[in-house]
């Protein structure tokens, strides 16, 4: 242990603002770009997931024929949503 | 070797592989990054010249490597897009680069943070710190070159070419703004660049480098997962597998 | 014009033709809009001018922070004329036909940055010893001047025509051009203001234009191939 008390690990021997600015942005960025990825996936999944109800519905609701018809206009729809 | 590389080719395989492997990789970051931090932070000592402002040390260096690394991984994903056409790869150059930017981000913030304490200032033309920003300046363009077109595949190729072209160019750079840096300072003090660093700091400091590089593997998986579901939602074995139908029924 | 693209579908007449032929074709276009090569030199000397004004007109000082502006201006001159290295041939086409070429397409864009660089790169040199003079720069390093810009520019041209090459096909590519090439440039900018100003120390030259003829050198080896896929990218996208 390199410090005698905990008020004395937050102070950092006088360097306090730069030890843990330093610290506190890498954190914060790496916590944000897991919590990104988290919702991405799950936002991913949820359209997936609404995208095949839909398409299920029409296709046993309606005539045979729209499954393929609808699964083409969402190849347009979702190429490019990445940014 | 060919079935391997066959095998790397559908996004299906790399899919279920990627899930086997994801949540080790997860274990391993957090572990590592938690154990490092508790070390560096609390347990080295402090550095007889630079007191405690130098376990700045055990961020700033290992965001610098991974800035550098991502940079190449992403060059040699487009590398092997470009020559087998494996979608994979450029997937995972995709995800790689906003990451790739942000740690480029940490390392030259936490140098400039680490300035103060040290050179008394925020911002030094020193070597690292220059070359950093022109390596952020690098990642920018090819995630600005991607965002540019309006086709997927020529984005593809056309950042593949930017990364290689890119990675030949960042050695000559780094060697030019050393030279340059020698030349219009000489004999500065470097804040990493002490040869001789006691095992209770150094140790640390690997424990620090081995957890981001477990980061990054861990979030390249999981962003090129999610990738995969972007560009190949309306495939039969991704819609399959969103509504929990069974293999079989293909 | 028509006639000296003939040997282009002549198999056997093979590369040094079709090379020629391309170096013709672009120096009589570019010879033909004067307008358009002398912008950059404007440009050039327009920068210049700025600086003694913005910063001092002290010579003294001037004299000092020459060789940065010098090389600094003429890199950004080079740069404003790259967007039209491929722009024109794009959009009539003739581009196309480039690529449809029996001849490595390489070779045809590397005679197309040879061009670029007898018409832009090569007067910017020849022009700088001129603002030299108006900034007061010390004496002895004017030659230096020329020849560094004269090596370094036809760097800029190849590694610039990357960047043109992947930016082409794009409506809005100017930002962007200079977001991908200015970092790829500052290699040359620091070997080619290193040069000046070790003329102005007395210090020897040698090294830095060696330096600046092996990235040439590596550069005319490596960019004609990033540019040919790159305009391929550019087309078939």
């Amino acid at each position: 242990m390199a410090f005698s008390s905990f008020a004395e690990f937050l102070a950092m021997g006088g360097h306090a603002p730069y030890v843990w600015s330093a610290w506190g942005v890498t954190a914060l960025l790496i916590l944000a770009t897991v919590w990104h990825a988290r919702v991405e996936q799950r936002q991913l999944l949820n359209g997936l997931k609404r995208r095949a109800r839909r398409e299920h519905a029409r296709s046993t609701g309606g005539a045979q024929a729209p499954l393929n018809a609808a699964r083409f206009t969402s190849v347009e729809g979702e190429t490019r949503n990445d940014a | 070797m060919w079935a391997f590389i066959n095998k790397l080719r559908s996004p299906k395989w790399f899919y279920a592989i990627s899930a086997k492997l994801q949540p080790f990789f997860w274990v391993a970051a957090a572990a590592l990054i938690l154990a490092g931090t508790v070390w560096g932070l609390a347990f080295a000592p402090a550095d007889y010249q630079q007191g405690n402002s130098f376990r700045i040390i055990y961020v700033h260096v290992p965001a610098a490597f991974l800035a550098q690394s991502i940079f190449v991984s992403m060059a040699i994903s487009g590398l092997v897009y470009m020559v087998w056409k494996i979608k994979v790869a450029d997937m995972a150059a995709t995800v790689m680069a906003p990451l790739g930017a942000a740690m480029t981000f940490v390392a030259l913030f936490s140098g400039a943070v680490w300035g103060v304490p040290t050179w008394g200032t925020w911002w030094m033309w020193d070597a690292r710190l220059t070359a950093m920003l022109i390596l952020l300046f690098l990642y920018l363009g090819v995630i600005a070159l991607r965002g540019a077109f309006t086709s997927r595949d020529s984005a593809s190729r056309a950042a593949s070419v930017l990364a290689m072209v890119g990675v030949i160019n960042i050695p000559i750079i780094k060697y030019s703004v050393d030279w340059w840096y020698t030349l219009h300072q000489p004999a500065t003090f470097t804040v990493t660049g002490r040869a001789a660093m006691p095992m209770e700091m150094w140790v640390p400091l690997l424990i620090m480098v081995l957890g981001f590089y477990s980061f990054f593997i861990a979030l390249t998986l999981m962003r090129t997962r999610s990738e995969i579901l972007r560009r190949e939602g309306t495939k039969r074995w991704v819609q399959d597998l969103v509504t929990g139908q069974p293999e079989e029924k293909r | 014009m028509r006639a000296s693209l003939m040997p282009l579908h002549d198999h056997k007449g093979g590369l040094m033709i079709a090379v020629k032929a391309t170096l013709m074709r672009d120096l009589t276009l570019m010879l033909r809009r004067r307008g358009e090569m002398l912008n950059p030199l404007v440009f050039f000397a327009l920068v210049i001018t700025l600086f003694p004004i913005a910063i001092s007109p002290d010579p003294e000082l001037l004299a000092v922070i020459a060789p940065g502006l010098l090389w600094v201006a003429a890199l950004l001159a080079a740069l404003l004329s790259l967007d039209s290295l491929f722009r024109s041939d794009y959009d009539d086409g003739s581009l196309e036909q480039l690529l449809l070429a029996p001849q490595p397409l390489a070779a045809l864009g590397l005679a197309k940055v040879a061009v670029h660089w007898l018409l832009t790169g090569l007067p910017l040199a020849l022009m700088a010893p001129l603002l030299g003079i108006m900034l007061a720069l010390p004496a002895g390093s004017y030659a230096v001047l020329a020849l560094s810009l004269a090596l370094g520019t036809a760097s800029l041209s190849l590694i610039g025509a990357i960047g043109a090459a992947l930016t082409v096909g794009l409506a809005r590519g100017g930002v962007l051009l200079s977001l991908l090439v200015l970092p790829l440039y500052i290699p040359v900018l620091i070997f080619g203001a290193g040069a000046v100003q070790a003329a102005i120390m007395g210090d020897g030259v040698s090294a830095h234009l060696a330096i600046l003829g092996a990235l040439l050198a590596a550069s005319l080896m490596l960019a004609p191939w990033a540019i040919a896929a790159s305009l391929r990218i550019s087309i078939n996208g």
